[in-house]
């Protein structure tokens, strides 16, 4: 059990960099979402979620 | 253990390297922008008001509804897409995004979209928004356009739906105009497409897309190009001729009307070489002008009003 273990998988500085900016891209296109969630329940008030189909 | 686990073992894992432009590129930006114009039209022009945090988010739900049905459209298209130089550089055939990152891009943007302008704004909007994008994604591409040639003429009513999910998002129904708005578009886009496909023939001949000059020849297009646009100036007109619209939109209509047919002459009379060519190309590029002009005098009209009720 002394034999090293295989490194896996190993990013590349290009793939790393891609990930992050694809990481930064979800997160900033959850923010809108919850930003667009919670100004209309502003100007709608907490019964937006209450609707009849 | 199952061939199967052999054979995944096999593979080597891929790594995506997709930037965050390949993504964009998959919403197909520049179609984008003409349904976020003309949905914003339809928003404008429906009665009542509208409060601007929902508009704003119509707008963008029905934006990334647009785009989740242009990447849903990448997907299934990469194989004829590498075959003509116009889409050959795509995200999917030039491997940068992989057909399964670009459909599961499309369907969560599809069901986010849809299921949040059905929650913040209403059910109508939300669900005639999955209509237009089960119309472009499943009916125009998967079935439509490798059929027939009428591929663009019935397809073609998926690009002219945005305004009236607008207006059904403004109001909670439907009415005449956006619907008036509806046939606009509609017969618009088979003059715009086939004058495109009669410089760019070849392209969809290699990719055995079944475009009207490849199927009918370039003649039989030219006729059909014609007739479509004098039935889109008489219906372009219909809306100031019913009372809907005023005589500015109505007399603005006749005379962009009027040159969109001049061009469509011309590209029936031209059709040899290179004045054939530029005659397309010139009828091309104009009925964007002439669609952009048309909605953007609709707009301008409201503001005006607008201004005027609040100052006059």
């Amino acid at each position: 059990m002394d034999e090293e273990q295989p490194p896996g998988i190993v990013l590349t500085e290009a793939q790393k960099k891609k990930r992050r900016e694809r990481s930064i891209a979800i997160a900033i296109a959850l923010g809108i979402l919850v930003v667009l969630f919670f100004a209309v329940t502003l100007v709608k008030g907490p019964a937006v979620l209450n609707r009849p189909l | 253990m199952s061939i199967v686990d052999n054979h995944s073992l096999a593979l080597p894992p891929r790594i995506s390297e997709a930037g965050v432009g390949d993504y964009i590129a998959l919403l197909k930006p520049r179609v984008m922008s003409l349904v976020v114009f003309t949905a914003l039209v339809g928003l404008m022009i429906a009665p009542g008001h509208v409060h601007p945090v929902l508009a704003i988010t119509s707008i963008l739900c029905i934006a990334v509804g647009a785009g989740a049905s242009g990447a849903l459209n990448m997907w299934y298209d990469a194989d004829i897409d590498a075959l003509m130089s116009r889409t050959s550089n795509r995200p999917v055939p030039t491997g940068r995004v992989t057909p399964q990152e670009a459909l599961t891009f499309g369907l969560i943007l599809s069901f986010f979209s849809v299921v949040t302008l059905g929650i913040l704004v209403n059910w109508v909007a939300g669900a005639l928004l999955a209509f237009t994008i089960f119309f472009y994604a499943v009916v125009y591409t998967m079935w439509l356009k490798r059929w027939t040639a009428q591929n663009i003429v019935i397809g073609g009513a998926a690009g002219a739906l945005p305004p009236v999910v607008a207006w059904a998002a403004a109001t909670g129904s439907l009415s005449v105009e956006p619907i008036l708005l509806f046939l606009i578009i509609f017969f618009w886009t088979p003059p715009h497409f086939w004058a495109l496909a009669l410089f760019r023939s070849g392209d969809y001949a290699r990719a055995g897309v079944p475009m009207l000059p490849v199927v009918a020849g370039p003649d039989a297009t030219r006729l059909q190009i014609l007739l479509y646009t004098i039935v889109l100036v008489a219906v372009a007109a219909s809306p100031w001729a019913l009372g809907y619209f005023d005589a500015v939109y109505g007399v603005s209509s006749l005379v962009l009307g009027g040159w969109m047919l001049m061009l469509a002459i011309n590209v029936y009379r031209r059709r040899e070489g290179a004045p054939a060519l530029r005659a397309a190309r010139q009828l091309f590029g104009f009925s964007l002008v002439y669609l952009f002009a048309l909605f953007a005098i609709l707009l301008l009209e409201v503001v005006v009003a607008a201004v005027l009720a609040q100052f006059g």
